[in-house]
């Protein structure tokens, strides 16, 4: 599948998991494009880590202040009417306090048991954990929006490798092919892409692609799929 | 008794090597550019950094390597207690090489910890972080179980310096800080011995409203007036 609608599928489902009223923090990458699918006539409050409450769109070039008003990423950002500053205390009492409805983050691995890691890669890759980790714990809902596998490997797991962000703290995972919610019983598999076929032929698919074991639910249905571009 | 007036030069003069020094700003956002790129000029070493994260490369102020990020580059911070450096891969290149030592926390507990340093708080408890590597950190004292549930206590963090920037910064040092700059800058403000406050517009005491004052202006005692051709 092509790398951009891929991305496209992914931050589009998960946009579908945002109600009216939300506060929502997304992560950099897939979880940014979000905001590009967010439901129409749906009034959703952005989180960012560095304490705006209230982000709004990109900038034109001529409203960008990089040295001032930026987004968790360092890119130019805006602030919508009503938007708010706190310091990071204050804002990471937003989180951990359980003010934020949901937060849609990347992952490297994801698990059965909804934990997850996307911060170290030991001997290999040090990003640091940010503030990936407050999030997953205090937000009420965490989303894991990411590519299904890499390099022909599947990055949904009977049990992380990696080290974690959070350990059993994910809800939902979306990928390019499916839709999985984490129950204590482990990933059931709720939604599957149709463009990969029939139900059959996509569940086929997915679970080829999992390491992780899948349960199939009694009410599976496709995915709904941005428009193709 | 009110902050002198005071150079960037002078300030970075201010600061040994081997001191711990907190940055406030995040990916650069809200950093005391002018002070940074002084002390950059100097020949302190062994600087001990605390801030958010590892700051960007090409900072919109012109520089090559913004913020704090350029004395990851110069390697004038040896240890970073932070949160995170993926947003510059010099800063992950030289971990990875030995050449800068990390302790990272997650975000929220690297502002509680600030927080409970500056305010007399003998630590903070908090459920992040549970069940990951952050359990063996040096900042954890201990691991608690509370009603059932387990929580770490993290130790207090304080500093010799702070530096931090407003925009607004009147004679008395009070500070009112512009956008997403404010971040960590009032809380390092509480937890330094010695806090430098640059500012982009130094401004008549009674300028900036009492109510609407972010840090007291007790707290400074050292103030840099950004000049108006400032670049990185």
């Amino acid at each position: 599948m092509d790398k951009q609608r891929a991305k496209d599928i992914i931050a589009c489902r998960c946009a579908q998991e945002l109600k009216d009223g939300y506060v929502v923090n997304l992560g950099i990458g897939i979880p940014t494009q979000c905001a590009r699918f967010f439901p129409e006539g749906i009034d959703i409050v952005l989180h960012a880590e560095l304490g705006l409450v209230g982000q709004g769109p990109a900038p034109t070039p001529e409203q960008a202040d990089r040295m001032h008003l930026v987004d968790a990423s360092g890119n130019a950002a805006t602030m919508i009417p009503g938007a708010v500053i706190v310091d990071s205390a204050t804002n990471f009492g937003l989180i951990r306090g359980g003010h934020v409805d949901a937060c849609v983050l990347g992952a490297l691995e994801a698990d059965a048991e909804g934990s997850f890691g996307n911060w170290l890669i030991p001997g290999k890759k040090m990003t640091g954990m940010g503030g990936a980790m407050d999030l997953v714990n205090g937000a009420k809902t965490v989303i894991l929006a990411m590519i299904h596998t890499q390099g022909g490997k599947s990055k949904i797991v009977e049990k992380c490798t990696l080290p974690l962000t959070g350990c059993r703290v994910v809800d939902m995972i979306v990928t390019e092919l499916a839709v999985m919610v984490v129950t204590p019983e482990g990933l059931v598999l709720t939604e599957y892409n149709p463009e990969l076929g029939d139900r059959d032929t996509a569940v086929r698919i997915i679970c080829e692609n999992t390491d992780a074991k899948l349960q199939i639910s009694g009410a599976l249905k496709p995915m709904k799929l941005p428009p193709v571009e | 008794m009110k902050p002198k007036i005071i150079t960037a030069r002078e300030a970075a003069a201010l600061i040994p090597s081997g001191s711990r020094v907190m940055f406030g700003g995040f990916i650069g956002c809200g950093a005391a550019h002018a002070i940074i790129k002084a002390l950059d000029e100097t020949d302190v070493e062994n600087i001990e950094g605390v801030f958010d994260d590892g700051s960007i490369v090409n900072g919109p102020d012109g520089s090559p390597y913004y913020a704090w990020a350029r004395l990851i580059h110069s390697g004038k911070i040896k240890k970073y207690i932070g949160t995170h450096v993926g947003s510059n891969p010099d800063a992950s290149e030289r971990w990875a090489r030995g050449e800068l030592e990390l302790e990272l926390v997650p975000q929220g507990s690297l502002a509680e910890m600030i927080r409970a340093g500056g305010m007399g708080i003998p630590g903070i408890l908090t459920p992040t972080g549970i069940g990951t590597l952050v359990e063996e950190s040096p900042w954890v004292d201990r691991k608690l179980e509370i009603g059932g549930k387990d929580y770490l206590l993290m130790k207090p963090l304080r500093a010799d310096f702070a530096l931090i920037s407003g925009y607004k910064v009147d004679k008395r040092g009070n500070i009112w800080y512009k956008g997403t700059t404010r971040n960590f800058s009032p809380l390092m403000a509480m937890a330094a011995d010695t806090v430098i406050v640059e500012a982009e517009h130094l401004v008549e005491v009674g300028e900036i409203e009492p109510e609407n004052v972010v840090t007291p202006g007790i707290l400074v005692d050292y103030i840099v007036v950004r000049e108006e051709d400032y670049h990185g």
